[in-house]
Order: structure tokens, then C-alpha cells, then sequence
């Protein structure tokens, strides 16, 4: 298998220790190129140290994760905004 | 503790909750359903998935995600784990967990790949092996709350004997009416079965999904090269990318 990375989705536990809301539905817009979409869409390479969460349209890295054992390192300077919603989305 | 509803989720962290296996059902010779007590489940929806931690006598600790098969049910989970060969979870969860042992889990986690009762355009459920566990979550759900929202699931799977949850979707169950099942086998496919075994193609595709002016919701689930392959499929079938959900199963080592 060659494509080694899988959904945004994967990022919804860990987001989960970080946020109070559910980040995967949140729409992301990329710094790189300017592409909005949901933070589950996101191509989540877990093989690193930490999670790396790459932008589908231009493979820029949008999110990186890191997780300590008594503390969390989020990078997010891939990402221009998060749009989140506030109520469960239907 | 009181009772959250799901959407309390917004307000609340998520912490681990112990479990206790009630019960459990094989469902192939490498797939178990493990039915879980968790007190004060605050509830999900169908489509999201719980993260399991196993800890040691030593301490060490790991943690892999499961999707839930069903929808809520009160204190009630159900989760299906499939086996992986040299996994560090799911051998334990699938062949030495016991009915009355613990573990911890932490959820309902992710809001974006789930299908809620409230919703009624037709749904499209395309499954790739054990990728079948959320979209049967969603199938259930829909006979739960009695929706006659259409439904398609195609379900890719090596062999007949590799079907999850196969009496039940082969008999019809009551309140699965509008719900069209059709197979895709990729080794050995059953006698009397037309067609020749091979991987998911435009073909499959086109004959047991929606047409894309129907404007269906698209749920495909299962490893990472086959939802690739659905996902391009139904893009050049012309659904529109925002309509088409997603949930890869990686390489990790189950």
C-alpha cells in the first residue's frame, strides 16, 4: 500500500483532549493555497512522531500534533482559519 | 453525573469511562462484536467511533479507535474489532477480553462522518471490508428511527464468508424496507452469483449507487486504497466533492 496517510477523522480523539468542540468538522482554509474544507478531509500521516495533517489540494502541511505524556504541541501555522461550528451540525 | 446530550459534547472534554464487556458475537472467523456497559454514555450518533485504551499490570498503555456499530442504546456500545495479525489491540479485544473485564474508552468522537435520522436524501453506503462497521451503525439507525430515507449499501468483501453482520443483511429486517444491499466480491463470490470476482470498479458503482442528480449523501468506508479508488469513482460519476464523506483505515497495526 503506497498511500500511507488516512482521514482528518483521525485527529478527532486527540483535537478531542485539546478542544471543546469537535475540530474534524470545522472547516480549515490552507496557507498554501488558499483551499477550504473540513479538518476530517485532511490527509493525516500517523508514522511520525505525532500526527501530521496535510492538505489534500496541495500537500502543504496544515496541522501538526504532538502528544507528551503530560502535554499536547499543536502547529498550525499551515492553517489560515478555522471556521467552527458551534451547533451539532445536521 | 448527569446526562449529557450529544450536543453537550460542545461544553464537555472527553474522559476515558470504564467498560465491561457484557457480551459478544463473532461475526467471521477474525471479527468479533463486543457489546459494552459503559455507565453515564452520554450517546452518539451513528458514524462516530470510540478510542479504546488497554493498560497493563506495568502501566504501559495503548490506545487504538473503533467505530460503533450500532447507535446508542442507553449504557449500550457495540463495537466490531477486527482482528489484525501481529496487532497489539485487537488479537487481545477479539480473542482473550472476557465477559466482565474492563477497559477504558473515550468518546463519541468525530461529528463529520455520521448520518443523522433527520436527513432525507438518499444515502449511498459504500464499504470496504471491515469498513462496513460505522456504515452499518448508520443502516441500523435508519431502522431505529424508523426514517424511509432510501438507502443503498454496496459491500465489498473477499468471500462470502467474510461478510459482517450477514443474516442480518440477508434477511430482510423489519423497517429496512428502501434499503438495497449489493455486493462486490473480490477473491471467490457465491454460487449462482453473476458476475466475476474483482476489485470495486465504475461498473459497481454505477449500477448500486444513485445517480448524481439525486444528490445523495456518500459514506464510503474502508482501507485507504479502496476508498481512494470509490472516492475517484464517484467524483467522475459527477458527485460533487462536498457531498462525498470519507473514512480511511490506515496501516496502523490494529
Amino acid at each position: 500500500m503506497t498511500q500511507r496517510y488516512v482521514d482528518g477523522n483521525a485527529l478527532a480523539g486527540p483535537l478531542a483532549e485539546v478542544f471543546a468542540v469537535d475540530v474534524t468538522a470545522a472547516v480549515e482554509r490552507c496557507v498554501g493555497c488558499g483551499r477550504t474544507g473540513p479538518v476530517a478531509a485532511l490527509r493525516v500521516y500517523q508514522q511520525a512522531p505525532g500526527l501530521v495533517a496535510r492538505c489534500p489540494g496541495c500537500d502543504g502541511v496544515v496541522l501538526r500534533l504532538v502528544r507528551g505524556p503530560d502535554t499536547a504541541w499543536l502547529d498550525l501555522k499551515g492553517t489560515m482559519s478555522l471556521q467552527i461550528p458551534l451547533v451539532a451540525s445536521g | 453525573m448527569a446526562r449529557a446530550a450529544v450536543s453537550g459534547r460542545l461544553t464537555r472534554r472527553l474522559s476515558w469511562r470504564v467498560a465491561r464487556l457484557v457480551d459478544y458475537r463473532d461475526e467471521t472467523p477474525t471479527a468479533r462484536t463486543l457489546l459494552l456497559d459503559v455507565a453515564g454514555w452520554p450517546g452518539h450518533s451513528a458514524g462516530q467511533h470510540v478510542d479504546v485504551r488497554l493498560t497493563a499490570a506495568d502501566g504501559y498503555s495503548t490506545q487504538r479507535s473503533y467505530s460503533l456499530a450500532a447507535p446508542a442504546d442507553g449504557d449500550r456500545l457495540e463495537l466490531t474489532v477486527q482482528r489484525v495479525p501481529d496487532g497489539e489491540v485487537s488479537p487481545y479485544l477479539t480473542e482473550v477480553y472476557s465477559v466482565g473485564d474492563p477497559v477504558e474508552v473515550r468518546g463519541p468522537i468525530g461529528g463529520w462522518f455520521v448520518w443523522r435520522p433527520t436527513k432525507t436524501e438518499p444515502v449511498l453506503l459504500i464499504a470496504g471490508g471491515s469498513g462496513i462497521v460505522p456504515l452499518m451503525a448508520m443502516v441500523r439507525a435508519r431502522r431505529t428511527a424508523r426514517s424511509r430515507t432510501p438507502f443503498r449499501l454496496l459491500y465489498s468483501v473477499r468471500s462470502p464468508a467474510d461478510v459482517y453482520y450477514a443474516r442480518e443483511l440477508a434477511r430482510p429486517t423489519r423497517g429496512d424496507d428502501g434499503l438495497d444491499v449489493t455486493y462486490v466480491y473480490t477473491r471467490s463470490a457465491p454460487q449462482g452469483w453473476s458476475g466475476k470476482p474483482g476489485r470495486i470498479g465504475i461498473a459497481d458503482i454505477n449500477r448500486g449507487g444513485w445517480p448524481p442528480e439525486f444528490e445523495p449523501s456518500c459514506f464510503v468506508c474502508g482501507p485507504t486504497g479502496f476508498v481512494e479508488t470509490a472516492a475517484d469513482i464517484l467524483l467522475a460519476l459527477g458527485h460533487a466533492p462536498g457531498r462525498i464523506k470519507t473514512e480511511r483505515f490506515g496501516p496502523s497495526g490494529g
